[in-house]
């Protein structure tokens, strides 16, 4: 089996919050697709509540401390990205647009991203079209079509049926909307996951050019 | 083994009362600060270059020349001296000047500058940072090198048989340090050159000082100027002390929080943990900074940036005390203990004509 990582990056506020838990089960999807492509994805999940304050250090210093940096490294060498914000005044959270303010240029370049949001009512749901999906196509991320939304009512809807059902009436039926949704993500980002070469990062320090070429250009 | 201060030159509202300094009485401070770097047997005082308010130190060798006559041991440096906006005929000019007054005591440490607006106010673009270093810096190293010049670039006007004057002092330019934080092409400039590199090391982890100072070690050789451990390096550092810790911690403390670099961010103690600085009694200081060491190697130059962050003068003078008397004699004599014999101190105006006098025996 190819190995491959997959970070989760999730800027719920609330402890337990619905945004954890739509990247949780769009993280476990995504693994399910994988390994179905013959493909072993290593997950890290990353909670921006717990980096808020080494985000707004970041942008005052103009540089990471530790636990930052970590995420961020994660989130340079992984495979495939999910995004999962709340739905704050029409667009991603202020924390969400803070950390991708502080990823390193050119990090996403060519990452598969799965965009996921949470909100209120299906209301908001087009803020993963006009808002998410414009910055990532900005950052150079190859932003899978199907972009997963969970309004409060879509956890009562298809959460309690079983997977076999879940499965055959995914695509179709209203009841399971959103899991046909995840499950649907999960392919997309599991498919482009698989077909890539492993991420490979490039050091900021190292010597790309030697001095001759300094001086001749 | 140098030990100097760097100063920025900013005015900063002291936290603590909200007082402003005039420009006037900045300036004037910086002048005092100096003479007292010299009272308390440091060897190096660099004063920044800015272009932009809350900065005063536009014009460094009109301070420097000024400095230079008040002082009779003092080195003078830059910290830094904009080798991208500042047309390369004048820094060579000025600054052979400023040698032949000083009578040697002068070198320069080159930086881009990192505001953008600064840029186009001398005609230039931030984007062409880099180049800008690389093509300035090549034509000045020529100007203090060969009488006549010919020259044609980028960035400037064309030179047609060009003789920059004065020459300098005794036809040794003066040394030129080059600062950067994270440009592996300024690390590679000032191995090509053989020149000195310095690491700012006080806004940023020390990992970045010690990739940096790898890097140039390593090109350093790559280009027969010595061994990696034969580089000329240097660093910053930032400190406050008292003879208590917990003193000193409680008095930096509204200075820190309202920084203009890092306040309002970081605690004081996350941002001492991330970073070189050290806040804490004069035996802490010299314990941390004996440490560089440990992932620099031996180096040439440590300069403490004092006077910042809107401290009244009077304690700038009471930490130079402190840093002169108690801390400086330590390091110096900790540092030479450990330092092998073939491994170079900075070099000086008085160095570098002695070896440009051997230079000139061997080939006659």
């Amino acid at each position: 089996m190819k190995q491959r990582t997959l970070v989760v990056v999730s800027a719920g506020l609330s402890q337990p919050s619905s945004t954890r838990l739509l990247a949780d089960r769009l993280s476990a999807a995504a693994v399910d697709a994988a390994a179905a492509l013959g493909v072993r994805l290593a997950v890290r999940e990353f909670e921006l509540r717990d980096l808020a304050h080494d985000i707004a250090n970041h942008l005052l210093t103009g540089f990471p401390p530790a636990a930052l940096r970590d995420a961020l490294d994660a989130v340079a060498g992984a495979d495939g990205l999910i995004a999962v914000t709340p739905v704050f005044n029409a667009s991603y959270s202020g924390l969400f647009k803070s950390f991708f303010d502080v990823v390193d240029e050119d990090a996403l370049d060519d990452k598969p991203v799965l965009i996921a949001a949470t909100g209120g009512t299906a209301r908001h749901s087009l803020a993963l079209e006009h808002a998410l999906r414009p910055m990532f196509a900005y950052l150079h991320a190859v932003t899978l079509p199907t972009s997963v939304f969970a309004a409060s009512e879509d956890w009562g809807g298809d959460a309690a049926l079983p997977p076999a059902r879940l499965r055959r009436t995914a695509h179709t039926s209203t009841e399971g909307r959103l899991h046909g949704r995840i499950l649907r993500a999960a392919e997309e980002l599991a498919r482009e996951v698989a077909r890539r070469e492993p991420v490979t990062v490039a050091d900021p320090f190292a010597l790309t050019t030697s001095f001759e070429d300094l001086l001749a250009s | 083994m140098q030990f100097g201060i760097f100063t920025v030159g900013d005015v900063t509202p002291d936290p603590t009362n909200g007082r402003v300094p005039t420009e006037h009485e900045r300036i004037k401070a910086m002048v005092t600060i100096a003479r007292k770097a010299e009272e308390v047997g440091l060897d190096v005082f660099a004063t920044g270059e800015h272009h932009n308010e809350p900065f005063v130190p536009s014009s460094p060798t009109t301070m420097l020349g000024y400095i230079a006559a008040q002082t009779d041991r003092l080195l003078l440096s830059t910290s830094t001296t904009l080798i991208t906006t500042n047309d390369p005929v004048k820094i060579a000019e000025d600054y052979a000047m400023l040698q032949h007054l000083a009578d040697g005591r002068v070198d320069l440490m080159m930086g881009r500058g990192n505001t953008g607006p600064v840029y186009p106010w001398f005609g230039k673009d931030i984007r062409s940072g880099i180049p800008l270093a690389i093509e300035n810096y090549a034509l000045l190293h020529r100007l203090w090198r060969e009488h006549v010049v010919d020259w044609k670039g980028k960035f400037r006007t064309p030179l047609e048989s060009f003789t920059s004057t004065p020459r300098p002092l005794d036809g040794v330019p003066p040394f030129v340090w080059h600062g950067s934080i994270r440009s592996p092409e300024i690390a590679e400039q000032a191995a090509y050159y053989g020149d000195g590199f310095f690491a700012n090391h006080i806004f940023w982890p020390a990992s970045h000082t010690q990739r940096m100072i790898a890097l140039y070690r390593q090109r350093f050789a790559h280009y027969g100027h010595g061994g990696e451990d034969q580089a000329i390096v240097g660093l910053g550092g930032q400190v406050f002390m008292r003879k208590n810790s917990q003193d000193a911690v409680e008095e930096f403390r509204p200075y820190f929080d309202n920084a203009p670099v890092y306040g309002h961010g970081p605690s004081l103690e996350e941002f001492t943990a991330e970073t070189p600085l050290t806040v804490g009694s004069p035996q802490q200081v010299i314990d941390r900074t004996l440490g560089f060491r440990d992932y620099v190697g031996d180096y040439q130059r440590q300069l403490f940036l004092m006077d910042h962050a809107g401290l009244p003068l009077k304690t700038v003078l009471e930490q130079l005390d402190i840093l002169g008397e108690e801390v400086v004699p330590v390091l110096r004599k900790e540092f030479a203990a450990v330092k092998p014999a073939h491994v170079p101190e900075a070099p000086t105006h008085a160095s570098l004509v002695a070896a440009a006098q051997n230079k000139e025996k061997v080939q006659a």
